[in-house]
């Protein structure tokens, strides 16, 4: 019978959110803080020739200046945190001023002239990939790896930037919808026979597609402050995980791990743009210590548009072979990525949706990530998959279409499940219900009976079904554990996963609590700063804490009940195995009077030392768990371990969407009439917290398949959309807000508790359903693009085929 | 939000107060171009039921004043040009966005932030309790903006139906995307759910 897990309570920090006593990086000052403000480009792409700070410099109260010259040079394409050869984007930082108040900061700022040299830009990739089109870099336009490939997944060894460009014919091709035919592609995979799969195919359908990159916009921008002590750097910032910017962190500023000191109590959204240290933190500390005073670097919501990251836009095309009996016999997919300056297109997980989706037979997939001369690009939640579950879902629908299938059984005949796979390498996952997840969310939206009511509700309104999968990777493995029974017989249990908005730190604590059976009342999560002695932790992207970390919490409570079994046998006689835990003691199963209390085991730990106190530990933790046991070690019975939990396959997060809209169409408006969500995410461990999950990741499906997009002006690469009002993320008026969302519950094999993570399909399954419904109102037309907005929806029913994806697969432009 | 407040009455401060308007939004919604010879005035503010002497630059906007020169940090700035509502406190009891009003512009007005709505003896005002209660923040950065908007609309309308707390939250951006979690706790605290 689980007493934690599966149970609603209150995280430790929602009082401070509801009270505003919660500190985020900007709410802290030091004694003498200076403030720092940050010049950025004005140009997409060239150069800086010289900088002339004199009359800035000559101002009362300036302080200093911070460039690029301060820090050690970064070869392109890595983004670095001031740019002077390489100015890759408008807003791109090139220097800081620091003075004593922001005001004048911001004065000096308008005192700098700065000499560029213009270079040629790019903001569309095909435009890059045409004969003769610019590149973003000088020295071209993707990155090209120059070694071997290891597996899967790993991260690039050895690239570097060469210009490809395609033939004209394979452009106009892939703009037509077409194969484009003679592309040069950085990254191919296949598996079975896909001309095979295709002559099998009692339907084919052929479409080109685009989606459009968009900034994450989390409502805390980046701003940093930090100051040091006795050759410590005190680093407040803002970030997914409190532990696993430390190592990297601690790299930019070229000192050892233990003399960092990060705080991050609080961290107002992240999104996948925080997942670890990002360059800008590396101008905070530099500065801090050159000029030997606190510095607080503020970063204003331009600035965060402009440095905060943002999606991989991508445009493509696939052709998908179905079977008679419903089964996908073949997928041909090619995506061409919009990295933006920094790479990263997230091609590879797109097809791994498809994937997913599908579980084709056969499958080729060729991909290529262009830089253009936008925002640097990064992970944002479900980097590649959501997009690729926005415009997939539609297209499944006409396949099914294509053979007479209703949309959703043809999604059970073709869905993963536990003996399935995911990605190129075909890779096994823990468990999957996805089938599950639709028969349930079938029942609790009425698919049948909504499905079998009249389209046109009269007058000008038309009503629309979808249905869509979200799906991403949500679990690792191998990060470590800690935690401390305190001579008060509590339970510390010592948390890095940062406090992002998930609650997850909170819930995967819980996971400690059910296996030393200890009330939750009794436990104390220890987090927030890394000089309170924080353990290792994963970087809290991909979905991946609940089943991460409730793992690292099991196997170093695991760690305590043993040392606890064996203290006792060492007093009352006999072996470890001899004794259970219950009630918070240690005792003897024959004989339960035999044994200790937590608190007196404790003591007993103390006395004993050694590895009962931490004072050894295990010898494959992580460096920064290493220094969290030595700071604590004696204060307790300390319990540290890394997961070793056997097992394999990837853990998937699963979410099934089935939404309703009523579209009007003389206005191409609609209304969300309705949503109902269902997770294949195993045990459901925090029920309250999975809600707020599953209903968050809604709107964020929203804004991916109705709203949210870059524009650049292609003459001038002057980004048109900076600001919350323009870039559009949902409002509450956007979204429906009385919405349903459910877990199918079932247990996940691989993990203690039972979980597996879910933030990030929450958006797959919304956008996908969005824009399934669309064209369900629509009467089956495709945009084939992500966001289909209101001006491209009126545009269709005007005739006008200027905004579908088809013929142009314009991106980042109008 | 407050129909008094407009763009025009804004701007019509901002000059009168001296400063020219910028869209660089930064600390300063209306950056003073001579640097640092922008004279601070000391007035008298009335923040959550005490008066607070305070020296005020003529640009300075209210959020600004709240967290910098009084430490209210609750309020947060999530954009500084009206467009999040995070930095929502009311005046004279009405919702407004601090970001985009003039502390000289609220010297005769009660100001509430989100550190004065609890009650004296540290109980949370229904607001905080019931969304709490329904976990309605996530990352919570959004949170003081929201829970000020429904305190003023609870106070206008102490039992608002679901569509009416909606609009009256319209103005306060999550992009956690906690909508309706926070509407939840609003009717939960009216009492209509529990």
């Amino acid at each position: 019978m689980s007493t934690h897990i599966g149970k609603d309570f209150t995280p430790p920090c929602v009082p401070g959110k509801v009270t505003g006593e919660i500190k985020y990086a900007e709410d802290y000052k030091a004694e003498g803080m200076v403030f720092a403000r940050l010049l950025t480009s004005p140009m997409p792409s060239g150069r800086v020739v010289n900088i002339d700070a004199t009359a800035a410099l000559r101002m009362d109260g300036v302080i200093g200046i911070f460039t690029a010259d301060d820090l050690p040079p970064v070869a392109p394409p890595a983004n670095p945190a001031l740019a002077s050869d390489y100015i890759t984007y408008v807003g791109q930082p090139i220097l800081a001023v620091a003075a004593t108040s922001e005001e004048i900061a911001e004065t000096a700022l308008d005192r700098i002239r700065i000499d560029f040299e213009r270079r040629d830009f790019v903001v569309d990739p095909l435009e890059s990939l045409s004969p003769n089109g610019p590149d973003a870099y000088p020295e071209g336009n993707a990155l090209v790896r120059t070694q071997e490939e290891g597996p899967e997944g790993s991260p690039i060894v050895g690239a570097q930037i060469k210009s490809i460009k395609w033939p004209q014919s394979a452009i106009d091709a892939l703009r037509a919808g077409q194969e484009p035919v003679g592309a040069e592609f950085t990254n191919e995979w296949a598996f079975g026979d896909i001309e095979a799969g295709f002559a099998e195919a009692a339907a084919i359908i052929e479409e080109p597609f685009v989606t459009m990159g968009y900034p994450h916009h989390s409502l805390e921008a980046r701003t940093c402050m930090a100051y040091w002590e006795n050759g410590k750097c005190y680093f407040h910032g803002s970030s997914q995980s409190q532990s696993a910017n430390n190592a990297g962190l601690a790299r930019m500023l070229n000192i050892p791990l233990e003399d960092l000191v990060f705080i991050n109590e609080a961290t107002g959204g992240g999104f996948g743009s925080k997942i670890g240290p990002y360059p800008y933190m590396a101008i905070t500390g530099n500065f801090s210590r050159v000029l030997n005073r606190p510095v607080q670097l503020r970063i204003t919501r331009e600035q965060e548009f402009y440095i905060g990251s943002a999606r991989s836009g991508m445009q493509g095309w696939i052709k998908t072979g179905v079977k008679e009996d419903g089964k996908v016999s073949a997928v041909d997919l090619v995506i061409v990525n919009d990295g933006g300056m920094t790479g990263g297109g997230s091609g590879n997980s797109s097809a791994q949706h498809v994937t997913v989706a599908y579980q084709p037979e056969n499958m080729r997939f060729r991909h290529i990530s262009v830089y253009t001369n936008t925002t640097p690009r990064g992970a944002q939640r479900g980097p590649g998959q959501n997009e690729m579950a926005a415009v997939l879902a539609p297209m499944t629908d006409k396949l099914a279409e294509a053979i007479g299938m209703d949309r959703v059984e043809f999604r059970k005949r073709n869905v993963l499940d536990s003996d399935g796979f995911q990605g190129g390498s075909q890779g096994p996952v823990t468990s999957a219900f996805v089938r599950e997840a639709l028969d349930q969310g079938a029942r609790a939206f009425n698919w049948a009976e909504r499905s079998s009511q009249p389209k046109d509700l009269g007058g000008s309104k038309r009503r629309g079904l979808g249905v869509g999968l979200g799906y991403h990777g949500a679990g690792g493995r191998g990060y470590d554990g800690l935690l401390r029974i305190g001579t008060d017989g509590r339970l510390y249990i010592h948390s890095g996963v940062g406090n992002l908005g998930t609650y997850s730190y909170a819930a995967t604590c819980r996971a400690a609590a059910e296996a030393l059976q200890i009330p939750w009342e009794r436990c104390e999560i220890v987090r927030g700063r890394s000089d309170r002695y924080l353990p290792h932790s994963s970087g809290q992207g991909g979905s991946n804490t609940i089943f991460t970390h409730t793992r690292t919490n099991w196997v170093a409570a695991q760690d305590a009940i043993m040392k606890m079994k064996e203290i006792a046998a060492m007093d009352f006689g006999g072996t470890a195995a001899d004794y259970e835990i219950g009630g918070e003691r240690v005792f003897k199963t024959a004989d339960n009077s035999q044994g200790l209390t937590y608190a007196e085991a404790a003591r007993r730990a103390m006395e004993l030392g050694s590895k009962f106190s931490g004072e050894q530990y295990p010898d494959d933790i992580n460096p920064l768990t290493q220094i969290a046991v030595q700071g604590m070690a004696g204060s307790g019975l300390v319990g540290v371990a890394k997961d070793n939990i056997p097992g394999v396959g990837q853990p998937p997060g699963n979410v099934i969407g089935f939404m309703e809209i009523e579209l009007d169409i003389d206005t191409g408006k609609y209304e969300i009439v309705d949503y109902a969500s269902v997770a294949d995410c195993g045990t459901v461990v925090h029920p309250k917290n999975f809600e707020n999950a599953m209903r968050g990741g809604a709107v964020w499906g929203v804004g991916l398949s109705g709203l949210e997009k870059h524009v650049y002006d292609p003459q001038n690469g002057l980004p048109a959309n900076t600001g919350l009002y323009q870039c559009k993320p949902p409002t509450n008026m956007d979204v429906p807000v009385d919405t349903i969302a459910q877990g199918v519950n079932i247990p996940d094999p691989q993990n203690p508790t039972g979980g597996r993570g879910i933030g990030e399909p929450t958006q797959g399954a919304a956008a996908a359903a969005l824009s399934s419904a669309l064209r369900d109102a629509l009467g089956g037309h495709l945009f084939n693009t992500a966001p289909v907005t209101t001006d491209m929806i009126i545009d269709h029913l005007a005739g006008n085929s200027y905004s579908s994806g088809a013929g142009t697969l314009k991106t980042n432009t109008f | 939000m407050n129909s008094k407040l407009t763009r025009r009455r804004f701007i019509k401060g901002v000059i009168f107060s001296g400063a020219a308007a910028t869209t660089g939004a930064g600390v300063y919604l209306a950056n003073a171009q001579n640097g640092a010879g922008t004279a601070e005035r000391l007035i008298n503010l009335n923040i959550n039921g005490r008066t607070r002497p305070v020296d005020v630059m003529p640009s300075e906007t209210l959020a600004y004043t709240l967290r910098y020169k009084l430490d209210l940090t609750g309020t947060k700035i999530g954009c500084n040009r009206g467009e999040c509502g995070a930095c929502t406190v009311l005046i004279d009891g009405v919702a407004n966005y601090a970001c985009s009003v003039l502390t000289h512009n609220v010297k005769d007005k009660a100001v509430v932030s989100i550190e004065g709505i609890k009650s004296a003896d540290g109980t949370l005002h229904a607001v905080q309790q019931a969304f709490i209660d329904e976990n309605s923040p996530q990352c919570g950065f959004c949170t003081p903006g929201q829970v000020m908007s429904a305190v003023a609309l609870l106070s206008s309308n102490p039992r608002p139906t679901r569509e009416e707390v909606r609009t009256g939250l319209s103005g306060n951006l999550c992009r956690c995307g906690a909508y309706e979690h926070y509407i939840n706790g609003v009717l939960r605290a009216s009492g209509q759910i529990a």
